[in-house]
């Protein structure tokens, strides 16, 4: 079997990465391309690039809040930028880090972490780990892409402009308010976010068709493997919530243009109606954006656990647990906004959402159990899901109590809160799952020791930047506020210190990722002696992703029974005590 | 000579029947299970979208229920009970040409399909020409129905296009936001209940004008015979699209115009 394994690429079929032709071929070809592979890698790299700078807007966010008084985005390139052109009076101040922190919100949540996971990675291996050649619909795929794109340039077009001060929420009145020349801005925004919304349905659409009329010959429901199940799960909210903000940001922009009433107190409207909406689309949204962080967290445990996920199907089920109850809660955040009755039902029903959450939580650990754990970049960056998501899933309670959220909201022990949960949950996993696959995507295997050393500084860094400001927030320094009292100054220059380590972190991650594609060992076709269907192919995979259809003969965690599917002992060592199958 | 034949056999048959599915289908069948079982999410998030705004309607409604009963009062049902007269006959055209394109009667769905796209059209100027102008504007098409009510307010000397339109002096203004200028509103709220209005109609509108835009596609298309007896998922997802636009109009109307 060993032998047979060893040295399996005897066909030469050429990769997907492949060049066709010259840089002009090459170019058209990939822009205009329905391979899930390429359109998967051009979400990738568009989504690394905005995030890179929702990252900067973050560290001068960090850097104006080293001062008590507001100092740095004033008068510097930031200042420049997004100065009014009237007046610099510390109000015109205030105004930039609001921008900022509007800018940096927008970005984050509708272009980075939303379609980070399903559009760049799940659109790369969902296919190939169903065993399919491509998505369901692979022109609508490279549609969203470009959608994507188009919805990107409205916001980054409006930030040129000078920015949106409203926050990435869009809060009436904040939104619908009248201000002089600022109006063009919002509106572009708003439109920029209904655009991404789309690119976000159409991914969503694409997915759910393609699990239900994909899967390889012999694949049941329950075959599949976690990623696919919590993408899914993923999928069916981006389907059915992403409509709502449509048409709430379209009235939003109907309202800016046409000045009718909808959500505009001055007019009419009902400000706590757009809340609703807002939040019944964007609170689902939040499970969008964890639950393929989920997904990756599940592979990566198990495969660099070599051990049998622990209680596979509780958790598929809490990934759909997690998609109901997700329609459900919208209202906790926004209990100001409504009576005491409706509060403390949306209260009863948040609490609801930690049972799945916590059913994963404890499969992972149990999964981990008595593992010969490899204890590489992919399972570091796992661990620190496990660690960092739970921290943020546990300050949650706090929040959907009513009694203590009277004290916590709008305070940065709110943003800590969402940062561990978001941050600490999809972009950690994200990055765990980026090197798990790097050399699968790419054909390239990275400098393991320097990305270890890149993801402690990336934990270390990301704690000390959000622990502090648990701390700060419990003490009531509320979050927004360019200028604060001094004695909240040691914690705010402890935090900013951690988002530069947190920089120089990914930076770092970048730097080796980028030198692996330069100078990297060629990947075998399976490093980490995984077990699913994008093993059984070469690395990087052919154009139609496997050279023969894949059969299923066995789960997707059967490590005590399965030899890893080119397997060579020399690409990988499975440590002494894995109940892993002997070759024979 | 025998290979040669067999080529022309292949290019004589008509498009439909060349059809080749996408190379990752192990079927036709199973890409076309697929296209219907997308199309029918994509109808989902159009019902989601469309209940944003019936969502504002009714809590409105609620909260103004004066202004409510006044628009709805100033809305003609004839009109409203034309254009869904108009709606269902041509989902009925439409159900038709997907018949005829099942069955191979190419010109019968190609007729179909273009009495759908007319009454789309249909649909739309009598909109425009028998709501939004006049209440815009005041000005009404000398033969409007609505135009007995206003007998003693239309201004005899003001004409235009030679006759074509007639002027009631104070109807026009009923414009959404800052354009509202309607003198005679009782209820200060009246004005967003032409928001809700002109948002809902208006959005419904554009749904119709992509309808028609597909239906023409369609069309195009069925002139070279690109659809039939095993190949017609276009028509039938176009089908399936402008059912669902008819379907809301279904909600739209007794909403808007039936209930005070």
């Amino acid at each position: 079997m060993a032998s047979h394994a060893a040295h399996h690429d005897a066909h030469h079929e050429g990769s997907y990465l492949t060049p066709k032709g010259g840089f002009l071929t090459t170019v058209i070809d990939w822009a205009t391309t329905v391979d899930h592979k390429k359109i998967g890698v051009m979400y990738l790299f568009a989504i690394l690039f905005m995030f890179f700078i929702g990252g900067l807007a973050a560290i001068a966010l960090r850097t104006e809040l080293l001062e008590p008084v507001r100092t740095a985005v004033d008068g510097t390139i930031t200042g420049q930028l997004f100065a009014p052109s009237d007046q610099k009076s510390i109000t015109a101040g205030n105004e930039i880090y609001n921008r900022l922190f509007t800018l940096h919100g927008a970005i984050m949540v509708f272009m980075v972490i939303v379609p980070s996971v399903p559009a760049s990675l799940a659109n790369f291996l969902l296919p190939i780990l169903l065993g399919a050649k491509d998505v369901a619909f692979p022109r609508l795929n490279l549609l969203s892409w470009y959608v994507y794109v188009v919805g990107s340039m409205f916001a980054v077009g409006s930030i040129i402009l000078g920015g949106v001060d409203t926050g990435w929420t869009f809060y009436t009145p904040y939104s619908s308010s009248w201000t002089g020349n600022e109006m063009g801005r919002t509106v572009l925004m708003v439109l920029g976010a209904f655009i991404l919304g789309f690119s976000s349905i159409l991914t969503g659409l694409n997915f759910v068709v393609t699990v239900h009329k994909l899967r390889a010959p012999g694949m049941g429901w329950f075959d599949m493997p976690l990623f696919v199940w919590s993408i899914y799960a993923a999928a069916i909210i981006q389907v059915l919530a992403t409509p709502v903000i449509g048409i709430t940001l379209l009235l939003l922009a109907f309202e800016r243009m046409f000045k009718i009433g909808i959500f505009d107190p001055a007019l009419g409207g009902d400000p706590v109606l757009f809340q609703h909406f807002f939040w019944f689309y964007s609170h689902p949204v939040v499970y969008v954006m964890i639950l393929p962080g989920f997904a990756i967290v599940s592979e990566l445990i198990s495969v660099h656990s070599h051990k049998k996920i622990f209680g596979y199907r509780a958790i598929a089920y809490s990934s759909l647990g997690i998609a109901l109850v997700s329609f459900i809660v919208w209202g906790h955040h926004m209990f100001a906004s409504m009576s005491e009755m409706a509060s403390t039902v949306f209260s009863g029903l948040t609490f609801l959402v930690a049972i799945p959450t916590a059913v994963k939580v404890f499969n992972w650990i149990m999964t981990l159990y008595k593992a010969s754990i490899s204890l590489n970049t992919p399972m570091l960056y796992g661990l620190m899901v496990l660690f960092l998501f739970t921290i943020g899933g546990l300050t949650g309670l706090p929040l959907a109590t009513l009694s203590t959220d009277l004290h916590l909201h709008d305070s940065y022990f709110v943003v800590a809160h969402f940062h561990y949960v978001m941050m600490g949950g999809t972009i950690i996993a994200l990055v765990g799952g980026l090197h798990h696959w790097w050399p699968k995507m790419f054909g390239r295997m990275y400098n393991e020791p320097m990305a270890m050393l890149c993801g402690v500084i990336v934990f270390i860094g990301f704690n000390v930047t959000f622990f502090t400001q648990f701390f700060m927030g419990s003490q009531g320094m509320p979050r927004r506020y360019a200028s604060y009292v001094d004695e909240f100054q040691v914690y705010h220059v402890i935090s900013t210190i951690g988002s530069y380590l947190l920089l120089l972190g990914f930076l770092g991650h970048f730097f080796v990722l980028a030198w692996s594609l330069a100078a990297g060992r060629k990947a075998p076709q399976n490093p980490w002696g995984g077990l699913t269907l994008e093993w059984y192919t070469s690395s990087p995979p052919p154009e139609h992703n496997f050279h023969h259809e894949p059969i299923l003969k066995h789960g997707p965690y059967d490590f005590d029974t399965t030899v890893p599917p080119g397997w060579d002992p020399r690409d990988y060592p499975v440590p002494a005590d894995a109940k892993t199958a002997a070759s024979h | 000579m025998t290979t040669l034949d067999t080529h022309n056999d292949e290019s004589r048959k008509p498009l439909w029947a060349r059809y080749k599915y996408g190379h990752h289908w192990r079927s036709a069948d199973e890409e076309f299970d697929a296209c219907k079982l997308g199309f029918w999410l994509f109808l989902t998030t159009e019902v989601l979208l469309f209940s944003g705004i019936f969502c504002a309607y009714f809590i409105f409604r609620t909260k103004f229920p004066d202004a409510w009963a006044e628009g709805s009062r100033l809305l003609d049902w004839k009109i409203g009970c034309l254009n869904t007269i108009v709606l269902l006959v041509s989902s009925y055209t439409m159900a038709m040409s997907i018949y005829c394109m099942q069955t191979d009667q190419q010109r019968r769905a190609r007729l179909n399909l273009l009495a759908t796209f007319i009454m789309g059209g249909l649909f739309v100027v009598i909109k425009l020409l028998f709501e939004y102008v006049p209440k815009w504007s005041g000005w009404f098409l000398f033969f409007d129905p609505a135009l007995s009510h206003y007998s003693d307010n239309i201004a005899h000397g003001k004409t235009m296009l030679g006759g074509l339109f007639r002027y009631v002096e104070g109807y026009g203004g009923k414009r959404p936001g800052q354009f509202f200028d309607y003198p005679f509103a009782s209820s200060p709220n009246v004005p967003m209940w032409w928001s809700v209005y002109y948002c809902g109609t208006a959005i419904h509108a554009a749904h119709v004008l992509i309808g028609m835009t597909l239906i023409a596609r369609v069309w195009w298309r069925a002139r070279k015979l690109h659809y039939g007896p095993t190949h017609y998922t276009m028509v039938e997802m176009t089908g399936l699209y402008w059912h669902l636009v008819d379907l809301v109009w279904i909600f739209l109307f007794p909403l808007l115009y039936l209930i005070h």
